[in-house]
């Protein structure tokens, strides 16, 4: 691993400049230089999230605003709504599919690239390029594989699998796996370059060294090569895990939502909620709600990373 | 760092074990080429030929008339996206280089503070700012249109800029900064004429994951652009308007990803590079 060391502040390190001013140009200059980027950060993210928690705190379910405080209610009402309830349960449904399906493709394909094969490189290229692709790209192209009369049911049929046959997005049980499957298919190339990026990392003499212990391929892999990968799968769980909480797109071009509600997500509840019904504070509330989601992921994530970096 | 690039090994034998390795590959390339596949055959039938054949046929006499349809269709909103991409990429690359200078070598009492509170922005749902946004682009009229549209990215564009070019300007070595400011070189000199020279590598980085994630967005461009959509919205909108049909959408679809496919083909490895950079650890 390209152990970057922090670079510790040059300012802490030299002598301070001639000026006799104690706001002498190099301690004014950088902050202005970060003041406009940090000055808009504070108005559209930190500003806007307390605006919206406003507007989820108030009685604004109409098309005029109307900021009278109103406390939880919408909270509590919106809780009370099967809708709601559904798409928290089909959020850890879409996740967990999501999370095992990216982990398992990913970790596995980065373990066959990390063979000494020839053509890894074209192969790495084909695990990738769904990653350029925008989420509306995918999710049209997938519609059309899991189209029930022409698509993939024909292939089922052709390898004599038709009890795998459904009728896919159109099917109650079954449209939020396609959408999964369409999701997996689009991400669990990052999977595996974080993985692969790991494997690669980890010196040959350390494998050697096993080897020459005796321990066959297959306990290298678990007993050495896997626990190195820990802290990667960590961060590739972290990642991919706010990803899945924040899916919108995918659901909005496969199913939108549907059929009834089977697929829907808070994401997708929460643009229709406020920019179709005019429920801006059930809306608010509901994108409230994501927030905290992400959050309690991301931000213990966001201090370890900080810290760590500090501490080298 | 070109993390992905496999030492030079050995190479071994064809065993049976390494056949099993090669179709296992195989199995997988086939999983990752099937939509590419169908989008290919399917654009190229024709309307008559689409009714008659499954996703899988080959086209019998390939045509290009799903092409001109979905061209027609959907240039307006291709030449949106450029015109959103191109400024947006640029500013926030532009400010994300800012930060992450001084983030990285002018570090100043509360600067990881200000950085992690920087970072959070980028992993946010976006839901969770939609309505002020709207409201806040309504009163200044930016609603409804690529401009604000440009505002919105170069702004959510900055925590992945800054993160991406304060690590890579972390890996400057600070003798070379030094040397600049014993010369007398100010901190916007030491900028211009040491560190932005050496940043090319940084800033194709960051302009290709810029180019790739404003191209293919979508919330943002559903929900602010109106009637100047970008090419996101316009192709989800092509499913749903004149041409419901599956060979002109594959068509729009294909037309939709061919830059940043393109990116992808040609600068591939700096665009790993920029994905890897998104969650945090190199």
């Amino acid at each position: 691993m390209a152990t970057a060391t922090a670079q510790p502040a040059m300012v802490e390190r030299l002598p301070r400049s001639r000026s006799i001013f104690p706001w002498s140009s190099e301690r004014l200059t950088p902050i202005l230089l970060v003041a406009p980027s940090v000055i808009l950060i504070g108005i559209f993210v930190y500003g806007f999230i307390g605006q919206t928690i406003r507007v989820s705190l108030s009685r604004w379910n109409n098309v005029l605003p109307d900021y009278t405080f109103v406390g939880l209610r919408n909270y509590i009402r919106l809780f009370g709504i099967e809708r709601f309830q559904n798409d928290l349960i089909n959020t850890v449904h879409f996740t967990a599919f999501f999370l095992a399906g990216c982990l398992v493709i990913g970790l596995g394909a980065a373990v066959l690239l990390d063979q000494r094969l020839r053509g890894t490189l074209f192969f790495q290229n084909v695990f990738m390029y769904p990653l350029a692709l925008a989420f509306v790209v995918t999710g049209t192209v997938w519609r059309w594989i899991f189209n029930p009369y022409t698509g993939i049911n024909v292939i089922l049929d052709n390898l004599h699998l038709g009890f795998l046959k459904s009728g896919w997005l159109t099917d109650t049980n079954v449209a939020l796996n396609g959408v999964v499957i369409a999701a997996v298919w689009q991400m669990s190339g990052f999977c595996m370059a974080m993985f692969l990026a790991g494997l690669r990392g980890i010196p040959e003499e350390l494998r050697e060294a096993a080897r020459v212990d005796g321990a066959t391929e297959w306990q290298l892999f678990w007993r050495v090569v896997f626990p190195l990968l820990r802290p990667i799968t960590l961060s590739a769980v972290i990642i991919l895990g706010h990803i899945s909480l924040k899916i919108f797109d995918l659901i909005y071009v496969m199913t939108s939502g549907g059929p009834g509600y089977s697929s829907d997500l808070p994401s997708l509840y929460m643009f229709r909620a406020t920019f179709q019904e005019n429920l801006y504070g059930r809306g608010a509330a509901i994108a409230t709600i994501l927030l905290l989601l992400v959050a309690i992921l991301i931000v213990p994530y966001l201090i370890w990373n900080i810290r760590g970096e500090t501490e080298r | 760092m070109s993390v992905l690039v496999a030492p030079a090994r050995p190479r071994g034998r064809l065993s049976p074990a390494r056949l099993g390795l090669y179709a296992l590959l195989v199995v997988l390339g086939v999983f990752y080429l099937t939509p590419i596949f169908a989008i290919i055959i399917t654009s190229l039938k024709s309307a008559a030929e689409l009714a008659r054949t499954t996703v899988w046929d080959m086209p019998m006499s390939p045509s290009l008339e799903s092409y001109a349809t979905a061209f027609q269709a959907l240039a307006p909103s291709f030449f949106n996206s450029v015109y959103l991409v191109v400024p947006a990429t640029l500013v926030s690359a532009f400010l994300g280089s800012m930060n992450g200078y001084v983030l990285a070598k002018w570090k100043f009492k509360g600067a990881n503070l200000i950085f992690t509170l920087l970072l959070f922005g980028m992993f946010i749902p976006y839901q969770s700012v939609l309505i002020p946004l709207v409201q806040l682009l309504t009163s200044i009229n930016l609603y409804g249109g690529i401009p604000g549209l440009i505002l919105v990215h170069i702004v959510y564009g900055i925590p992945i800029c800054t993160l991406i070019f304060r690590n890579y300007y972390a890996g400057v070595p600070k003798e070379l900064l030094e040397a600049g400011r014993i010369d007398g070189a100010s901190v916007l000199g030491i900028y211009r004429h040491i560190l932005l020279p050496l940043s090319v590598p940084g800033f194709v980085v960051v302009l290709i994951w810029q180019f790739t994630s404003i191209w293919n967005e979508f919330l943002f461009a559903v929900t602010i652009s109106g009637n100047n959509q970008p090419i996101t919205v316009a192709l989800v909108n092509l499913a749903g308007s004149i041409a419901p049909q599956p060979n002109v959408q594959m068509a729009g679809a294909l037309l939709a990803a061919v830059p940043t496919l393109l990116v992808y083909i040609l600068l591939g490895r700096y665009f790993v590079r920029g994905l890897l950079a998104g969650s945090l650890k190199g």
